[in-house]
């Protein structure tokens, strides 16, 4: 018993213990003016010597770069509870509840006057009631690669509509090789919102309402339960859609991914490959991929508030030279910059060429009064849809009716 | 002379004492008060809710469904484990030569950490694809391969989380009932033998079971309440970068998502601890009533 009381107390209160257990590497505590500044691991080779770099190019305070692989969005939220947090971090957010916690710190004077530069789709959910919570660092995206000599000897064109991907998936189903991998749950996972923007609607209206009660959500996701039941999946591969190697192993004909895997998959396969954006679906509909950007975000914690914005503006809003360096030299990135995208040369032919434009094009980004809870309800209800079969209207009904409770939870405050 | 020992006694228990409340205490009466506020990313609310986390953590089919993946799993891996521990248990009893040996590469595996178990069962033999060792043994039986963890219609996941956890506790169980065993009277196999009883399932069911009853009351508790406590093989084998699959979430895989994932609903969170606190403490109180726990062997 005694040991499950410490567990159940390790479900609400470890937060706190967890962070006073991770604070390593705050060098001198509060003596001097040293900022300690975290980022999630990064899988390419280079990036953090490259951050390194950057923190100890900085003259007006000794910067500590702490790397953290792990779970990194956990790790975050605990040590922003506590005062042995970073005092620069980034974050895949910063979540409402952050904000409207008071846990992260209005930057909006830091991009006045460039604000313009930064692409809106990434700048909007870091926007809370007009004040920017977080420096979009680099733009991410993800896209469907489909290897050309495949679809060729199967006589599949590449499809530019949700019924033309279910028919070119089961087409491409031979053997061993699959036609399509979505993620080894589906595609619950990795498509999120994506297949709604793609019947067009949205998860949240401008107004704040649920954007997806409309019978078109209900009949788009019923259709990726079809991939799974024709058995056109890849499930259950060794690594994870994130990471290109089913798609090179030749265990799917068709694999979504992300950007940052383009590198590697022309390295591998040079011109046998092309890129496509989730197809429309229904008379509404329009391509669309994801896009999403990890932020520059400065904890209410801290004990150095002023430098630590300063060094969040000279890093990620005026030294566009390291911003380039940070984006293309290491992994594959768009940035967030639409002056420095439009000059990378790395990114003006090709799939690369392609990916940004469908970005630009077809781009959404998950809005910020998309919380977490909203999130798991949303996804719950899709892994039902596609692996259980279950009904798409009732799962379409019961996620309505719990985002309307979360979007009303989020507008009610403050 | 007193007031000594009383010095002595704090400087002995007074650390533990200090640590135990401290790390203990404290954060559990902390996790109860944040049970009734709307503690969200903070462990220091103002917003005072009553019960309402109560509710709608009650209300939440998410949460009710976590205590029916605990009852579906206890009730494949009580009965798994007690056969094949209690069985591992009586072969190795009866071996005469290399005992020791039997018995230490039986109980290796409880010295495996269950993460690392967890990933090489997701990883090379439960992966979905055909050159998986499940699926390869599939094969040479003509069967087409199957995705182990990525269904639910057959649940085979099932048989991922079972036997995993069946592998890395049998061997410690079987200690338990090898002790159970060495205690028998063997004049009780004698006169039964004497008696006319037939070595095997007459002796089993009427001489060794009976004999081991304490022992089994002590196992069935144990597996029961590290069945409550199940996360690190689920979390392990379900769980990706984007989250964790609706099925097969037991109680501490939905609190650790809410309450310490990006949800950090701490109040929510709390509440759903302390429910399940509840729930495990009934269940055991009633339970070694039911079974009797503290009896004396035979007495039953």
């Amino acid at each position: 018993m005694g040991s499950v009381s410490r567990r159940g107390l390790l479900a609400a209160g470890a937060g706190l213990l967890a962070a006073c257990g991770s604070n390593t590497g705050r060098g001198g505590g509060s003596s001097g003016s040293g900022l300690v500044q975290w980022y999630h691991q990064y899988g390419e080779a280079g990036t953090e010597q490259a951050v390194r770099r950057y923190a100890a190019a900085f003259t007006k305070a000794r910067v500590s770069v702490q790397w953290r692989p792990g779970n990194y969005d956990q790790q975050t939220a605990a040590a922003l509870l506590t005062d042995s947090g970073p005092d620069v971090f980034e974050v895949d957010g910063p979540t409402l509840d952050q904000i409207q916690g008071g846990q992260v710190l209005d930057l909006s004077a830091l991009v006045e006057g460039v604000k313009g530069d930064f692409n809106p789709a990434v700048l909007g959910p870091k926007t809370y009631r007009g004040r920017v919570y977080g420096i979009p660092q680099v733009i991410d995206t993800q896209m469907l690669y489909y290897r050309k000599s495949l679809l060729r000897e199967a006589g599949v064109e590449p499809p530019v509509s949700l019924d033309a991907l279910l028919d070119a998936a089961r087409a491409l189903t031979r053997g061993t090789v699959k036609g399509l991998f979505l993620g080894n749950d589906g595609g619950a996972g990795v498509l999120g919102g994506t297949p709604l923007y793609a019947a067009g609607l949205r998860l949240v209206t401008e107004d704040g309402g649920v954007g997806f009660d409309e019978p078109a959500a209900a009949r788009t996701l019923g259709k990726l339960h079809r991939l799974y039941a024709d058995k056109s999946l890849l499930l259950g591969a060794p690594s994870d859609w994130a990471d290109p190697s089913a798609f090179l192993q030749g265990l799917t004909a068709m694999q979504w991914s992300g950007l940052w895997a383009l590198p590697r998959v022309r390295e591998e396969l040079g011109d046998d490959f092309g890129v496509l954006p989730f197809p429309g679906d229904g008379v509404g509909g329009r391509p669309s991929v994801p896009v999403g950007a990890y932020g520059a975000a400065v904890s209410a914690r801290s004990r150095h508030k002023e430098v630590a914005k300063e060094y969040v503006k000279w890093l990620w809003v005026e030294r566009t030279d390291l911003q380039q360096d940070f984006a293309l030299d290491y992994g594959f990135h768009i940035p967030a910059r639409v002056s420095l995208a439009r000059r990378a040369r790395r990114l003006r032919t090709g799939p690369a060429a392609d990916a940004v434009r469908f970005a630009t094009e077809h781009g959404h980004a998950q809005p910020l009064l998309w919380t977490p809870a909203a999130q798991t309800a949303y996804q719950d209800a899709l892994s039902r849809i596609i692996q259980g079969g279950a009904s798409p209207e009732r799962e379409v009904r019961g996620v309505v009716r719990k985002v309307s409770e979360e979007l009303a939870r989020v507008t009610r405050k403050r | 002379m007193r007031r000594t020992r009383a010095l002595w006694f704090w400087v002995f228990v007074g650390p533990f004492a200090l640590g135990l409340a401290l790390f203990t205490y404290v954060p559990l009466l902390w996790s109860v008060a944040l049970g009734f506020f709307d503690a969200h990313n903070t462990v220091t609310p103002t917003h005072f809710v009553g019960l309402g986390n109560y509710a709608a953590v009650l209300r939440d089919d998410a949460f009710v469904g976590s205590l029916e993946t605990f009852v579906v799993f206890t009730a494949f891996i009580v009965p798994a484990t007690y056969v094949f521990s209690l069985s591992l248990a009586l072969m190795v009893n009866r071996v005469r030569r290399a005992r020791a040996f039997f018995r230490s590469v039986f109980f290796l595996p409880a010295a495996c950490s269950y993460v690392v178990a967890a990933l090489i069962w997701k990883m090379s033999i439960f992966n979905g694809v055909r050159s998986g060792l499940a699926n390869t043994v599939l094969g040479w039986f003509g069967g087409e391969p199957v995705a182990w963890l990525a269904g639910t219609d057959p649940p085979w996941y099932w048989l991922v989380v079972v036997t995993v956890r069946l592998w890395l506790q049998a061997g410690f169980y079987m200690i338990l009932f090898l002790a159970g065993l060495q205690r028998i009277d063997p004049v009780l196999y004698e006169a039964a033998a004497v008696d006319g009883a037939r070595p095997g399932w007459t002796v089993l069911r009427h001489i060794t079971l009976p004999q081991l009853r304490a022992t089994s009351v002590a196992v069935v508790l144990l597996l029961v309440v590290n069945a409550f406590q199940a996360f690190d093989e689920f979390y392990n084998l379900l769980s990706d970068a984007r989250g964790y699959p609706p099925y097969a979430r037991p109680p501490l895989v939905y609190l650790y998502y809410t309450a310490l994932g990006q949800g950090q609903n701490l109040g929510l969170g709390s509440a759903g601890a302390v429910i399940l606190a509840l729930v495990v403490a009934v269940v055991t109180v009633a339970q070694a009533r039911w079974l009797g726990l503290g009896r004396r062997e035979g007495d039953g």
